[in-house]
């Protein structure tokens, strides 16, 4: 048999002998995640079935990020009951205010994933962790409950679609505007149950930042996870992070924090996808002459170039969450910013992913450049994203974001408009207070 | 299971910040979120839902976040059962896995608003009262349909554990 990289991960974890795709089986996770929205009914339901113990207190992760620092009454109460479970089931993975992130930034940054992994989380951009060559994708909240019970999950086997990238990328392009290109190509159901394998040269030469934030929207083509075959560049990126010390507090990162041995990096370069692996579809593009694109209401799939959007003017930009709030997001953005202002009446919010990433932009002046050119830079959240906090949109408003999603009412008002773009261009918007093209600042 | 109820017709890409915006997350009572749900692009959806009716929307029904308060808030207003071309990966396991029975068929074009519809679970079949047609649908496949039968996953995994 011949398999994808994904169908290989899977069949590493189940008692089958054999997988294709269509089939359900049920798997064995490494890892399970629940946020602030998303565990308190995962909780509720795994009590009320009766269980008292979960499987295994280290393959469990509790972060609150949604609504927190908690953003009123209800929300407190709802990340009380994560502080609540995890003190009970002696769940060491708990990541209070301090030093938690967004979810999706700060597991990979605390060593807690690695290539060749199963990891189930319940929240759609759990498909992120596909970056380092992992199979992950996002769950609801009963399947997180039966992780808690037994640690498996049933899964139906996707096919896989390939996705081969060529020529040079341009200044200014990026990997959320490869991400988004591919999802205007392909459309929002384009690899609806499928997995996405992202691949070909621009990939490998893409650093691990670009590549989360292109499998972070894997979901946003409809896709189970969005995958990477493991190389140098994952290599260097889990020895980096298993190795050093947490910036923040001082403690080693907990959990599978053990430095990758050079068995560790043989295993993971036979991560690959075999020569005569089935695909339903290939799909191969030259991008040497991609511009920077932005995804136009009310669908990540509504894509056009930067440059041809310089009618739209904004109320708002935010640049950060688990798809653009890495440091080589927020770096860009500040080079960008460095000496200049705001377009006056714009609301500039700049959300560093995890308190590490916060940590180093500050260190590096980069919180300084914001601040001084007139916008705000917050502790981690995914607040505005989500419509939750920090950055509501009210009626007739519009927002620049380096988000994901911009449904109708994603980030506030049903009558509000949201676009997507790249941190250069969102930065570039801010000073001139409409869509900009990074070129012309 | 026979389900019988009144269409409330939607379109394509339905997502789940449309059926249940972030805003009320903060709670996971199915009929609170109910009260909530669709408004965003329906605004009196909630309140003219009777007990019973049926969903019936286009292809990729229920894209986007993993949140379970979207079918939750489904039947929690009241609705029976949901209909579309296709749903969403997390939707669709979501569905299953809380026992909100849904069924996907090509002909969803055919059904309007309005339309009263007679659903067949097990068998698989839809037919249309209004316009005295059957459309043509898959059954779950056999796992699916243990789930399902076990009246979602929770109670599966209990039957497996704590008999």
């Amino acid at each position: 048999m011949s398999y994808t990289i994904a169908e290989k991960i899977l069949l590493a974890h189940t008692a089958n002998k054999t997988i294709k795709p269509g089939e359900f089986i049920e798997a064995d996770i490494d890892l399970a995640l629940g946020n602030d929205i998303t565990a308190p009914l995962a909780i509720e339901e795994f009590k009320k079935a009766g269980f008292t113990k979960v499987f295994d207190k280290n393959k469990i992760v509790l972060v609150p990020d949604h609504f927190a620092p908690a953003k009123d009454l209800r929300s407190a109460n709802q990340c009380k009951i994560l502080a609540q479970f995890a003190a009970q089931q002696k769940i060491k993975n708990y990541f209070e205010i301090g030093c938690m992130g967004i979810e999706h930034a700060l597991l990979p940054e605390m060593g807690l994933v690695k290539p060749g992994d199963l990891v189930i989380g319940a929240d759609s951009h759990t498909c992120t962790y596909g970056a380092l060559g992992c199979y992950s994708t996002g769950i609801g909240s009963t399947d997180l409950a039966r992780g808690f019970v037994d640690g498996k999950i049933w899964l139906k086997v996707p096919a896989s679609i390939k996705f081969v990238y060529k020529g040079k990328l341009p200044r200014w392009v990026e990997g959320k505007d490869l991400i988004l290109y591919t999802i205007g190509e392909i459309g929002v159901d384009g690899a609806l149950y499928k997995s996405m394998e992202f691949s070909g040269p621009v990939i490998r030469k893409l650093p691990m930042d670009g590549r989360f934030t292109m499998s972070n929207m894997a979901i946003e083509a409809g896709a189970r996870a969005g995958i990477i075959e493991p190389d140098e560049i994952t290599w260097e990126y889990v020895a980096q992070v298993t190795s050093h010390r947490s910036q923040v507090t001082g403690k080693k990162a907990k959990g599978k924090s053990k430095k990758p041995s050079t068995m560790d990096y043989r295993l993971w370069t036979n991560l690959k996808s075999d020569a005569d692996a089935q695909y339903d579809k290939i799909y191969e593009w030259d991008v040497s002459g991609l511009e920077p694109v932005v995804s136009c209401p009310h669908l990540p799939s509504n894509v056009k170039p930067a440059s041809k959007l310089g009618k739209v003017k904004l109320d708002q930009v935010v640049i950060g969450s688990c798809t653009n709030g890495r440091i080589s997001d927020i770096r860009v953005a500040a080079r960008i910013l460095k000496g200049k202002k705001v377009k006056a009446g714009l609301r500039l919010i700049v959300i560093p992913a995890t308190q590490k990433i916060y940590l180093q932009s500050v260190k590096e002046g980069l919180a300084e450049i914001f601040v001084k050119a007139g916008g705000i830079f917050s502790t981690p959240t995914c607040g505005p994203c989500l419509g939750g906090h920090m950055g509501i949109l009210t009626v007739g408003e519009t927002c620049l974001a380096t988000t994901n999603r911009n449904f109708i009412g994603r980030m506030g008002s049903p009558e509000s408009f949201v676009y997507l773009s790249n941190p250069a261009v969102a930065a570039a918007s801010a000073i001139t207070g409409k869509i900009t093209h990074p070129g012309e600042v | 299971m026979i389900i019988k109820g009144k269409v409330h017709k939607f379109g394509d890409d339905v997502n789940t910040d449309d059926i249940i915006a972030a805003k009320y997350l903060v709670s996971t009572d199915a009929k609170e979120l109910g009260k909530h749900c669709l408004e965003s692009i329906k605004p009196d959806f909630a309140a003219k839902v009777k007990f019973g009716d049926i969903i019936v929307g286009g292809k990729n029904f229920g894209c986007g976040s993993s949140r379970e308060h979207a079918p939750l808030a489904i039947k929690g207003c009241g609705i029976s059962a949901v209909i579309a071309r296709s749903f969403a990966a997390i939707f669709f396991r979501n569905a299953i896995n809380i026992g909100l029975p849904f069924l996907e068929s090509e002909e969803v074009d055919k059904i309007s608003d309005g339309d009263e519809l007679e659903i067949d679970l097990n068998a698989g079949s839809i037919k249309n009262i209004t316009r005295d047609t059957v459309y043509k649908t898959q059954a779950f496949p056999g796992f699916l349909q243990e789930l399902v039968q076990a009246g979602g996953l929770m109670k599966y995994i209990r039957n497996r554990y704590c008999r």
